[in-house]
């Protein structure tokens, strides 16, 4: 089966973001298809690098990026929700004059349409949020 | 591209408060150009977001609440409104905007968008989608 995955919350404030990520790892040892992760809401906060969490917890930041690089799965960060937030790739800060860029990676930032494309061909949109 | 889906915009917030309803709205305006068969639910204080008469002004906050008036034009029909989220609530749909569409299908008669629903026909519709987003 082909999944996408909608993450509506930012990490530690929410268990969304885990509870997502555990989701994600299950559908692709059990074989499926992961179409996409986008991010949404406060979600974007799940994708800039700057986070430092005591080392003594998860790394919710770094446990993506490195699932982006083991399984190549495409991490989508909502351009709008990420403005307005100060989540911002170089390309972004750049454009909006920023003087500096915290996009972890194996993330990246484009449009709502990758949303609704992802609910388009996935079989099951999966959404994690409050 | 595969076929056309059915899509659901559950909206269960006030528009202001969270973030939900305005990041919620801007979903369903982009998701428009993808021309799928997409309607709105409102339900619990979702339904506060289509009020006559909002004045976000001392709030410093953006008032969206005319941007539901756009939605006839960009083909959102459906707007599914819980009567009893609304009698809750001590609201009528008279309180609501008058929100429409133009019906192609009639020589563009000007229709009615917002469709009060019992709890149990919201059901039936919420089982009859392929895609369910909540905001």
């Amino acid at each position: 089966m082909k999944f996408s995955i909608m993450v509506n919350e930012a990490p530690y404030s929410h268990q969304a973001a885990d509870t997502a990520y555990h989701f994600a790892k299950a559908v692709l040892a059990q074989g499926h298809e992961l179409f996409r992760v986008f991010f949404y809401h406060d979600g974007v906060n799940n994708g800039t690098r700057l986070a430092t969490p005591p080392q003594d917890d998860r790394n919710v930041v770094a446990r993506w990026s490195a699932l982006a690089q083991e399984s190549d799965v495409d991490l989508v960060v909502c351009v709008a929700a990420a403005q307005r937030r100060g989540i911002a790739d170089v390309d972004e800060a750049r454009r909006n004059s920023k003087d500096a860029d915290n996009l972890a990676p194996g993330f990246r930032i484009s449009g709502l349409g990758q949303l609704i494309e992802a609910a388009i061909e996935a079989d099951r949109l999966v959404e994690f949020g409050d | 591209m595969a076929a056309i889906k059915k899509m659901m915009y559950i909206n269960r917030t006030a528009p202001h408060g969270t973030v939900y309803a305005l990041e919620g709205l801007e979903v369903v305006l982009i998701g428009a150009a993808f021309e799928q068969d997409v309607s709105m639910a409102f339900m619990d204080d979702g339904v506060f977001q289509l009020l006559k008469g909002q004045d976000a002004g001392d709030t410093g906050i953006k008032n969206f609440a005319p941007t539901y008036r756009a939605l006839g034009d960009y083909d959102v029909q459906k707007l599914y409104v819980d009567k009893v989220s609304l009698q809750e609530r001590g609201l009528v749909l008279e309180d609501l905007q008058h929100l429409t569409y133009e019906d192609e299908d009639e020589d563009y008669a000007e229709k009615p968008s917002i469709r009060l629903v019992s709890r149990q026909e919201l059901s039936v519709l919420m089982d009859q989608q392929d895609v369910l987003f909540n905001f």
